[in-house]
């Protein structure tokens, strides 16, 4: 069923958003100034926004190095992520993160490892403070199909399952572990598909589709809720830039050129505007204004960053430990 | 993989068989400081690494390369580059992101006859593979009587700078050195990471290899012909009669340029190069500490129970009768690596620090050098 339109626009505005602003990253990254090695999430912002978009503010999201689409799809301040990405003092995570190292906790987000598979683990943990607290949350652990190689998710998964906790394994499959195919790394498709579903839900979308994903997160997040248990999503994506910096990526080392532009061409951005525009009473200026909010924001954001203090050397020993 | 006879052959390890055997030992690297530039084929850091690899798998087809992204167009920064075409997909291949049941795999395949080299992008990284690396690997052979051996290789590298932050930077060799059984070598030279690699594979026990990513830069002088640097023998990379100054891998090239520094003081400081730290050559530490009586250890590791603590207690312990003044310590921070660079700034210890370390002791109880 199609959401309403207010929902379609929301989407929309969200990828817009985070595609911008990973634009933005990439156009500056030559300058150097950003001094973090960035892991670009273009073309797979839907994973992020369609989960997002079914959970609630204090709801936990559990994240990974290739993290600024979750951050701010989860409402992740912008500011404070551009400044963490010029290594500020004002940054999330006051300049001793960067890019990889994201965190947010007033909106649920608990800061992102670049150890991967790391933070999976942690998601499920926090589904069980959540069931040990009797909280009215949900826990959602987002993942790359590397991850998928780990150990580390058998283990989680089992303890979810185990637990019932209220736990949603977002697994975001962009096809790539750095330049290795994911066909070459994993056996067949993911064991998990084939949980059974009274024990865990699990599902395959098209991850390039906002609407698909929100719709399946949904389900999972009812699920979770009403303490039914762990869900697994699949989200089929793909990574059309560089595994980290700022570049296009298509030297045909490992996969052609036409293979990207096949998936840019199925981009999210597209997908929704192609859903917006088959609405009946669609108002294509409607669109324009949204944007031109959304880069004035990000020119804010980036100028804040840019004028704010680098941290001092003399409080390199600061934060190892909380008061 | 390899045929059955093949794999007898190389199991023979008591001598009988040992292809690795016929490759000469190698102590006298060509003058690394004296300035001068000696003449011979100089190789990139990371060619000499892949050169070394090269000449393992023609020796012995036990040997194979197994690793993330040992296929990678990059190749490993340069080390692995090619090998597969060369070698073919049997014998060096990508892994899927399993640490852990890698590491065991990759112990299996050398009980089982093969040398296995596991190459890892990053210490960090290997944090995930604790358990068959200190639990399984490096308790092989003594827990049950040396009955089995383990010629396995495993090897990682230090990232520094860019805002690699603290789950990509990390200099695990503090935490490895406490590991008996397993032996650790950090090669500080182009020579070096050649030579140390053949050794490595060479061995019949588990061998961690720490690189530093600064080590990448180097080009240097290393022989065509295969050659294995024995463990457990440092090598003085300057002489000197002042103070001795020792350390390992990248911080080597640091504390060279502190002697530099130092020789404007008139200092003259002696740089000992360990090259491995398990087996660690104490002999050359000691001598190297009765002849000069000052001794400041440099690491890329924390402080705190690492790497210059283990140093200054064998000072302390063997070589306490010598010493004109308390020993120096320069380590990194006992932090987790910070991302901004203002921090990292502060974060990492260099020539700077070795040579303050230094001073300060000739500044103790008013201690000058010698003939100053
Ligand atoms: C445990 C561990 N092994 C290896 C790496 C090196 N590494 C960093 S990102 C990455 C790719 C991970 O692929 P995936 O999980 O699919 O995420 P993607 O980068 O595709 O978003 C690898 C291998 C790491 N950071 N952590």
């Amino acid at each position: 069923m199609e959401p309403p339109r207010e929902t379609l626009q929301a989407l929309y505005r969200a990828i817009f958003r985070i595609r911008r602003v990973q634009l933005r990253i990439e156009s500056l990254y030559r300058l150097d100034e950003m001094k973090t090695p960035v892991h670009l999430c273009i073309g797979q912002e839907a994973v992020a926004v369609g989960v997002c978009a079914a959970l609630r503010r204090e709801d936990y999201i559990s994240s990974t190095h290739r993290g600024h689409g979750h951050y701010l799809a989860k409402g992740g301040d912008l500011k404070s992520m551009i400044a963490e990405l010029y290594c500020r003092e004002t940054g999330c995570s006051k300049g001793r993160g960067g890019s990889m190292h994201l965190v947010d906790t007033s909106v649920g987000h608990i800061g992102s490892s670049s150890i991967v598979g790391g933070s999976i683990p942690i998601a499920v943990g926090l589904g069980l403070s959540i069931r040990m607290k009797g909280e009215d949350r949900v826990s959602v652990a987002f993942f790359g199909d590397g991850a998928a190689d780990e150990g580390v998710l058998y283990e989680s998964v089992n303890f979810a399952i185990l637990k019932r906790l209220p736990v949603i394994f977002v697994y975001e499959n962009n096809q790539f572990s750095v330049c290795s195919p994911v066909s070459s790394r994993q056996a067949g498709e993911i064991i998990f598909h084939r949980t059974p579903s009274d024990l865990m839900h699990s599902c395959v979308v098209n991850g390039n589709d906002a609407v698909e994903v929100y719709g399946e997160a949904e389900t999972a997040v009812l699920r979770a809720r009403g303490g039914a248990g762990p869900s697994f999503i699949e989200c089929k994506t793909y990574r059309v830039r560089e595994h980290a910096g700022a570049g296009s990526d298509s030297s045909g080392a490992y996969r052609t050129a036409g293979e990207i532009a096949s998936w840019e061409s199925r981009c999210p951005l597209v997908i929704l505007r192609d859903r917006l525009r088959a609405e009946r009473n669609a108002d294509p200026r409607e669109l324009d204004d949204m944007e031109k909010a959304v880069d004035s924001e990000i020119d804010e954001a980036f100028r804040f960053a840019q004028e704010s203090p680098l941290p001092r050397g003399e409080d390199v020993h600061l934060h190892l430990f909380c008061e | 993989m390899q045929p059955s006879g093949r794999q007898e052959e190389s199991r023979q390890r008591d001598g009988r068989y040992e292809p690795w055997l016929k490759i000469a030992p190698e102590f006298n690297e060509p003058a690394h400081y004296t300035g001068e530039s000696p003449s011979g084929r100089r190789l990139s850091y990371a060619e000499a690494i892949r050169e070394a690899l090269v000449q393992a798998m023609e020796i012995d087809s036990s040997v194979f390369v197994m690793g993330q992204g040992v296929d990678d167009p990059s190749g490993m920064f340069g080390a692995t580059l090619n090998l597969q075409k060369r070698f073919g997909k049997e014998r060096v291949f990508d892994t899927p992101l399993a640490e852990n049941g890698l590491m065991g795999v990759a112990v299996g395949a050398a009980v089982g006859g093969m040398r296995p080299v596991y190459f890892h992008n990053r210490p960090d990284f290997l944090l995930l593979a604790m358990d068959q690396l200190v639990n399984h690997a490096s308790k092989w052979s003594y827990m049950f009587g040396g009955a089995v051996s383990v010629p396995l290789v495993v090897w990682a590298c230090i990232g520094r700078g860019w805002g690699s932050a603290a789950q990509h930077s990390q200099a695990l060799q503090g935490l490895f050195i406490h590991v008996p059984g397993l032996k650790l070598v950090m090669p500080g030279t182009c020579f070096d990471a050649k030579g140390l690699m053949l050794s490595a594979i060479a061995d019949n026990n588990p061998v961690l290899i720490i690189e530093h990513r600064y080590n990448f830069r180097y080009k240097g002088i290393v022989p065509e012909q295969p050659y294995r640097i024995p463990f457990g023998r440092g090598v003085v990379r300057k002489p000197g009669k002042d103070v001795t100054l020792v350390a390992i891998s990248y911080m080597v090239s640091e504390a060279l340029k502190a002697a530099d520094e130092l020789t404007k003081c008139g200092i003259d400081a002696e740089v000992i190069d360990l090259r491995t730290l398990r087996p660690l050559d104490k002999e050359i530490i000691l001598a190297s500490v009765g002849k000069t009586g000052r001794l400041v250890v440099a690491d890329s590791g924390w402080k705190t129970g690492g790497v210059t603590a283990e140093i200054a207690a064998l000072a302390a312990e063997q070589g306490f009768s010598g010493l004109k003044a308390p020993v120096r310590r320069v380590a990194s921070l006992d932090l987790p690596t910070p991302a901004g660079y203002t921090l990292e700034d502060a974060f990492y210890p260099g020539a700077k620090e070795i040579v303050a370390a230094a001073r300060e002791i000739f500044s103790w109880r008013g201690s000058v050098p010698e003939g100053a």
